[in-house]
């Protein structure tokens, strides 16, 4: 249980040395924003922040079990508590992770914990494209070894996959994934404890796309992200990306140049031009039913992209009704970041 | 228990109310005879009852919205009903309501292994969702002991859990997608194949609301790959707060068990008379299940051995084969059925923290002495979810008042240690007015106003989870309420002839204004027993499935199959 604005690397130092952890390995955004500042544990909870671990430990709202926050009235409410499982009433913790202070201002924040594994150790295959490196992380997750994480960087062509435990079972079950992901390209496994922090933080702060203008974080069945983006394929979009969450989580990214590339024969002149043209394509792509839905945030542009488009994924009449009257319930008056989250 | 008075101008117009129901429904999906809507008159929480003034069974998502249009253009109140397996009466309708049973919405639609997902009809059962994918090597985590007979519907509803939520997380943790019906008919798809929301976090409210913000239709769900082994280590210790201490040790080891089930002695020794699995005669027990390949289960069982041994066990045996692991689960699944040989009795549903199990437990002995009724102890450990079990006889005058104030102790109890007052079962009517232990009302207010935008006219579900007197403002036209005294709507003449009818010895208490009423009385969809569902005593659900109690079975819950009255036999489960 703490309070809000407590700095998330006190957090964090507190947990470890009591051999615990946050289990949803919450990112860092500085590295890919290039800003500074201190990131609270109030400011992860609002976002839902959520690293490579939730395939198998679930997001922040998992681990969330109570919050305490003051509403737009300046009524002090409490929901959860310190239990793991508890149905007493409605779930307002889950409401609240996530909701980007547009309900509340979080004063404090309760998370179960998971104890810090003894052992780490990270599968690599290597000379991965398209296909391939979806299909095996799909097949490590459709496998019984408890892959703690599952991400592909097309820059590198790597699929790092992560397992965690006591050193007996991670040496097992690494062999075990070693044997399954036999095929073209060379697996490689990574047992130094250095080492795979350096790399799954490099995944978790998408340290790859940190010099690209403009960033976008997109949410779709991974299935989905494996056939391809119908932007991409449409209109050859030229982007980087990094793959988390078993093809679950795209982080794309744009340079200005390849911003200003997107679609010339529709006349983006420009970078901002080029990236507002890519952000409809892809919002409206996550819109459509045919495809699954999903979501698509801009989550790093210039204040004159951020100006004109939606930053989150435009909901559903239905739900964007509800949106409203849960805000005028929360905050009649409209003071708890207005304008942000439709 | 107080329940609103019933809006008479709706039950006035039940005739027109049903004539409209029926344009939009299949003739054999409207219930109206009052023969025929008692098989809805009460859920698991058998005490308490009364017959609604319809059931409706819709087949489609399509039909549902066609309902709840006509119920809130008459306003009418709605009582969502999955298979009617909840303790906490989250399904008992009011004389003034509709019941929306979504039993017949149980189809596959869509299985996607590469995904990981399922999408299922929302009447489905539980266990039917790990047996459409468990060919492939796959099951859907959350296993409430009703899994048998509950439907995803109520376990969304509730936010079930289960024996196997300590390592994968209750039903709001493997909840990817919904379709919702809103009161006022409007269908609202939620989240799907992918992970977590764009904007609010919809699911996460949806999930645990008991039926209050809208009638769930579909949901996309999580599988796992089914793990590659799993093997108890049985042990037994000489006092209860050891064993808590134990569980304790275990959970800050860094192991991840897949269950830590607790027993204490009375609960011991009723299951072995019951089910002879060969316990040891011992103050506590615990049963610990670790998963994966043999070596994997060797290292963590290994690690949890030396912890236990540290505590000065009296037994500790860890299964050698498959024969040897059954007979160590054997005890605990029938644990509640035995525990209905002993008598009546009432299962609570608090959770605390683990580290205050030592300390609870010993409490709860105390008061046991205090309020002189017997209890005894059999949980989830591993997460702090008790259900400790009030012994009391319900032909003793004062002794299920007794028991309740007993029950409300405990869970008083458990929200002191930092816990709550339902970590799995739900609020339903049963806690309902206990909620101002655990909420301040501005807290409550809060829960309301979430409401308020989903069915600003209180018609799904009402005058259940908040207290009354909270709500009151809200539930427009609904302001008074009187008892319901348990057995809902008899008259006192009935109740008096029916007490009347047990002095003679008949020995029928069903149907009693008293604690005995209908224990033995389980709905179940399917004609399953309840499910096995592990009942609020009174009697025992639990004991009616096992110890010969009556059975009926709710007409038509299951698509429409009709099942008959079974009867009711005597009460009290097989005493």
């Amino acid at each position: 249980m703490v309070r809000a604005g407590t700095p998330l690397e006190e957090v964090e130092r507190v947990l470890a040395g009591e051999g615990q952890r946050l289990a949803f390995e919450p990112m860092d955004h500085r590295v890919l924003l290039g800003d500074s500042g201190v990131p609270t544990i109030g400011g992860v909870v609002a976002s839902n922040v959520s690293g490579p671990r939730r395939v198998q430990a679930g997001a922040c709202r998992d681990s969330l079990i109570g919050v305490r926050f003051v509403d737009g009235r300046g009524a002090v409410i409490r929901n959860g508590g310190r239990v793991m499982k508890n149905v007493t009433g409605y779930d307002l913790v889950k409401l609240m992770a996530g909701s980007r202070g547009t309900l509340g201002v979080l004063s404090e924040v309760a998370f179960k914990l998971l104890p810090v594994p003894e052992s780490v150790a990270t599968v690599t295959l290597h000379g991965a494209e398209g296909a391939r490196a979806f299909e095996a992380m799909t097949r490590a997750m459709k496998s019984p070894f408890g892959v703690s994480g599952a991400a592909w960087l097309p820059g590198t062509g790597e699929v790092h996959l992560r397992l965690e435990g006591f050193a007996g079972s991670v040496a097992y079950r690494a062999g075990r994934l070693r044997a399954l992901l036999a095929g073209p390209g060379e697996v490689t496994v990574e047992t130094g404890a250095e080492a795979n922090a350096r790399l799954w933080r490099a995944i978790r702060d998408v340290e790859a796309l940190a010099g690209h203008a403009f960033v976008w974080r997109v949410s779709m069945a991974p299935g989905a992200m494996r056939a391809g983006l119908r932007a991409d394929l449409d209109r050859t979009a030229r982007f980087d990306r990094v793959v988390d969450w078993a093809g679950g989580l795209c982080w794309i990214g744009m340079t200005e140049a390849q911003a200003a590339d997107y679609v010339p024969r529709f006349g983006a002149a420009d970078a901002v031009a080029g990236a507002i043209r890519f952000h409809r394509d892809l919002q409206a792509e996550m819109a459509d039913p045919e495809l699954g839905g999903g979501h698509a945030t801009l989550v790093k542009g210039p204040e004159a992209l951020r100006a004109a488009v939606p930053v989150f994924q435009p909901e559903p009449a239905p739900l964007a009704a509800l949106a409203r009257g849960l805000r005028a319930q929360f905050d009649p008056r409209g003071i708890l970041n207005p304008g942000l989250m439709g | 228990m107080d329940m609103p008075v019933p809006n008479a101008a709706v039950i006035a117009k039940k005739e027109h109310v049903v004539a409209r129901l029926a344009e939009v429904l299949p003739e054999s999906a409207v219930i109206q005879d009052p023969a025929e809507t008692r098989a809805y008159e009460c859920d698991a929480l058998a005490a308490y009852r009364c017959p609604p003034m319809a059931a409706v069974l819709p087949g489609s998502t399509a039909e549902v919205a066609a309902v709840l249009r006509i119920c809130h253009e008459e306003g009418v109140p709605v009582v969502p009903r999955g298979s009617g397996t909840s303790l906490a009466g989250g399904a008992m309708p009011t004389a003034d309501s509709v019941i929306l049973g979504v039993a017949r919405l149980n189809r596959v639609l869509e299985v996607d292994y590469d995904n990981r997902i399922i999408r299922v009809e929302a009447g489905r059962t539980n266990l039917s969702v790990t047996g459409a994918v468990e060919a492939e090597g796959f099951f859907y985590a959350p296993d409430p002991s009703s899994q048998l007979a509950c439907a995803i519907a109520g376990n969304i509803a509730m936010n079930s859990g289960g024996a196997h939520c300590l390592k994968y997380g209750v039903t709001t943790n493997n909840l990817l997608g919904v379709t919702l019906v809103a009161m006022d008919g409007t269908v609202v798809e939620i989240g799907g194949a992918y992970m977590d929301a764009g904007g609010y976090d919809w699911l996460g409210v949806i999930c645990g609301s008991e039926g209050q913000l809208g009638v769930v239709t579909e949901a996309t769900l999580r599988i796992l790959p089914r793990p590659e082994g799993a093997r108890p280590v049985l042990m037994g210790f000489d006092s209860s707060e050891v064993a808590g201490a134990c569980v304790a040790d275990i959970i800050k080891a860094g192991v991840l068990p897949v269950a830590i089930e607790f027993m204490d002695r009375p609960c011991i020794r009723a299951t072995e008379a019951f089910a002879g699995a060969g316990y040891p005669d011992c103050e506590a027990l615990l049963i610990v299940e670790v998963e994966g390949s043999p070596a994997e289960i060797d290292e963590q069982l290994g690690l949890i051995k030396q912890i236990a041994r540290r505590h000065d066990p009296v037994e500790l045996r860890e299964s050698g084969s498959e024969a040897e692991s059954a007979a160590i689960w054997k005890g605990r699944k029938s644990a509640f059925g035995a525990m209905g040989q002993l008598g009546d009795y009432m299962c609570l549903d608090g959770t605390i923290p683990v580290s205050a199990l030592p300390h609870v437990l010993r409490r709860i002995g105390e008061m046991s002495a205090e309020f002189g009724l017997g209890v005894a102890n059999v949980f989830h450990a591993g997460d702090g979810n008790m259900h400790p079990l009030i012994l009391f006889d319900a032909n003793t005058p004062g002794d299920l008042e007794r028991c309740e104030a007993f029950g409300a102790a405990i869970l008083k109890l458990c929200v002191e240690v930092g816990g709550c007052l339902t970590g799995e079962h739900g609020v339903g009517i049963e806690k309902r007015d206990l909620m101002g232990v655990q909420f301040d009302p501005v807290d409550l207010e809060a829960q309301m106003r979430v409401k308020d935008v989903f069915d600003p006219g209180w018609l799904l579900n009402p005058a259940k989870v908040f207290p009354l007197e909270a709500s009151a403002g809200r539930r427009a036209g609904q302001v008074a309420f009187r008892p319901l005294l348990p057995c809902g709507q008899f008259t006192p003449e009935d109740i008096w002839s029916q007490k009347k009818h047990d002095e003679t010895g008949d020995g029928d208490r069903a149907g009693r204004g008293g604690g005995g009423c209908g224990g033995a009385v389980a709905h179940s969809g399917r004609g399953h027993a309840a499910g096995g569902s592990p009942g609020r005593g009174r009697g025992a659900v639990g004991g009616a499935a096992v110890g010969g109690g009556a059975l009926r079975a709710g007409r038509a819950d299951a698509g429409g199959a009709r099942g008959h009255a079974a009867g009711r036999g005597r009460a009290g489960a097989g005493r």
